[in-house]
């Protein structure tokens, strides 16, 4: 059987920047992606992030990818292993089952991070099964990997960043975008990118939701409507749009099935996305050798994920023996700061609390 | 509790441009910047961005950028640089009816120098025609283009977007 010191499954922005952090190092890592390639949906973002200056603020999530895939290839003690898809973590002898271009494998690592990213949450309403109906990182593959529009016009359920930045996204394309809803009272995403898709004429209607989607074979219209206090949609103010696509951008939830295979402990807190495992400071979970770094554990930013990647790399390094004891201690300190700074603002204000529920429950866990 | 307008509408309130425009001694200076960034993100390339330290040192990477006037030369740089795309630089000196206004433009194909506009408020809506005066193109791999028009300077304070208004625009309006 394959062995490795540290196996990654994701080679997303949290994936990658731990396998640069621990090679760098001298780990050998082994770096595990269902994609043949390494960037995760950093390939399909266009925009410019946000963060600091010096660590890849204003640059495009898909020029990041580019420059990360090439540190990637340029380093002899990672090994990517590109459309190989994990399928199952068995704790009790530490096998990673891995089904490939050539055959299932069987790989032992030394240590685990899972950085397996999230999945789509979908909404309910009438006519949801209709053909036209897609999630927003279905549209952002479509048109960003792909190059394939969509449709000809589009409803966009959610105004989170993610269902801002596709509504641009789409009219950059040349796709209209009839209107944004949100359910919530506020837009959920930055006041920046809400701005930035209002100046192109593109409507924000909060406190609004999708009543149904109609349509024979395929998606013709939708029909939106206000909501009460109550989350119930108010007759009267209901508003047909003509439109052939409807795209779902209503939030993400970790994926963090390996981790509950290992037998990590998990918690279902809100804040973060659904249930997501406790981890230490280390971003190692309750099981032994196993880390996260990433939305699978807690939904965030790609900065964050690139920041919580390093530190998750660096810890695993210091665990290996790979790096001196002041050495770790100092860097994880700059790492730390570095995380908090970036959830420091206002718009982290649930994720900061939600963080503060997990730290308590694993301090709880470690005094028992 | 009073609704926030700009985070129902995705439109800033007058309060908040106005807190973003200099006084009117300066904007009969020249050029100057407008930084429409109003909430707290961690983001700090903007003043990074600025060579004559017009935007003042960050203490936290949340801070919301603050201006010096007093320095800011209206170059445009910061405005290519913002990952929100929420600067923009305005000259109310061009000439007695005209005004020049530089926005950032991410859609393709980019208009031409001399190109008829129309001219865009913060709703997307059409409140005048312009002219094309100047493109800069993206510099950094996949950098942000910025366009400067001409407009009727009474609008300098409004118009923030364009749409080309000869041949095809990959914009969502119309």
């Amino acid at each position: 059987m394959k062995t490795t010191e540290l196996a990654i499954v994701g080679a997303g922005p949290a994936g990658v920047c731990a396998a640069l952090e621990a090679a760098s190092c001298g780990v050998k890592v082994t770096l595990i992606d269902r994609e043949e390639q390494i960037g995760g949906q950093l390939v399909k973002q266009t925009h410019k992030f946000f963060g600091w200056h010096e660590k890849s603020a204003g640059t495009r999530g898909i020029v990041i990818s580019g420059d990360l895939a090439d540190q990637v290839k340029a380093n002899p003690d990672i090994c990517f292993m590109g459309s190989a898809e994990a399928l199952g973590y068995f704790q009790d002898d530490g096998v990673l089952l891995l089904e490939t271009p050539v055959g299932i494998q069987k790989l032992k690592p030394e240590r685990l991070l899972i950085a397996t990213g999230a999945s789509e949450k979908m909404i309910l309403f009438p006519g949801n099964d209709l053909p036209g109906v897609y999630g927003a990182g279905a549209v952002q593959t479509l048109m960003n990997v792909h190059g394939v529009r969509p449709g000809k016009s589009v409803l966009m359920i959610g105004s989170g960043n993610i269902g801002l930045i596709v509504s641009y996204q789409l009219a950059q394309a040349g796709v209209k975008v009839a209107a944004v809803v949100e359910a919530l009272p506020n837009i959920g995403g930055y006041a920046v990118h809400a701005s930035k898709i209002r100046r192109l004429g593109i409507p924000i209607y909060t406190r609004h939701s999708i009543k149904e989607a109609y349509g024979t074979a395929c998606v013709e219209g939708a029909i939106i409507w206000q909501l009460d206090d109550n989350w119930q949609g108010i007759a009267g103010t209901e508003k047909q749009l003509d439109v052939d696509v409807i795209c779902l951008a209503t939030g993400l939830t970790p994926l963090c099935e390996f981790l509950w295979q290992a037998g990590a402990e998990m918690a279902y807190i809100p804040e973060l996305g659904g249930f997501v495992p406790l981890y230490d400071e280390n971003m190692e979970t309750t099981v032994e050798g196993v880390y996260v770094a990433g939305d699978a554990a807690c939904i965030e930013e790609a900065s964050t994920a690139m920041a919580e990647g390093r530190l998750a790399g660096l810890a695993i390094a210091y665990s290996l023996g790979k790096v001196p004891a002041d050495e770790f201690s100092r860097k994880r300190a700059e790492s730390l700061k570095e995380l908090d700074e970036l959830r420091a603002g206002p718009t982290s204000g649930a994720i900061v609390k939600g963080l503060a529920v997990m730290k308590e429950q694993m301090r709880k866990r470690v005094s028992q | 509790m009073k609704p926030d307008v700009l985070m129902t509408t995705g439109i800033p309130s007058k309060e908040q441009i106005d807190s973003a425009t200099p006084p009117g001694s300066r904007r009969k200076q020249g050029p100057f910047v407008v930084i429409e960034c109003f909430q707290e993100i961690p983001c700090d390339p903007c003043y990074h961005s600025c060579r004559f330290g017009a935007i003042k040192p960050f203490e936290s990477l949340n801070d919301i950028p603050q201006v010096d006037w007093e320095k800011c030369t209206g170059c445009g740089v910061c405005v290519a640089a913002c990952p929100g795309l929420a600067i923009f630089v305005v000259d109310e000196t061009f000439s007695d009816t005209e005004c020049l206004i530089a926005m950032p433009y991410e859609f393709s194909p980019l208009p031409g120098k001399g190109d008829p506009v129309h001219l865009l408020d913060r709703s997307g809506d059409k409140v005048g025609e312009g002219v094309v005066h100047r493109v800069v193109p993206g510099r950094k791999p996949q950098g942000t283009p910025v366009v400067w028009v001409r407009a009727p300077r009474e609008l300098s304070l409004n118009v923030r977007n364009l749409l080309p208004s000869a041949g095809k625009g990959g914009n969502n309006c119309v």
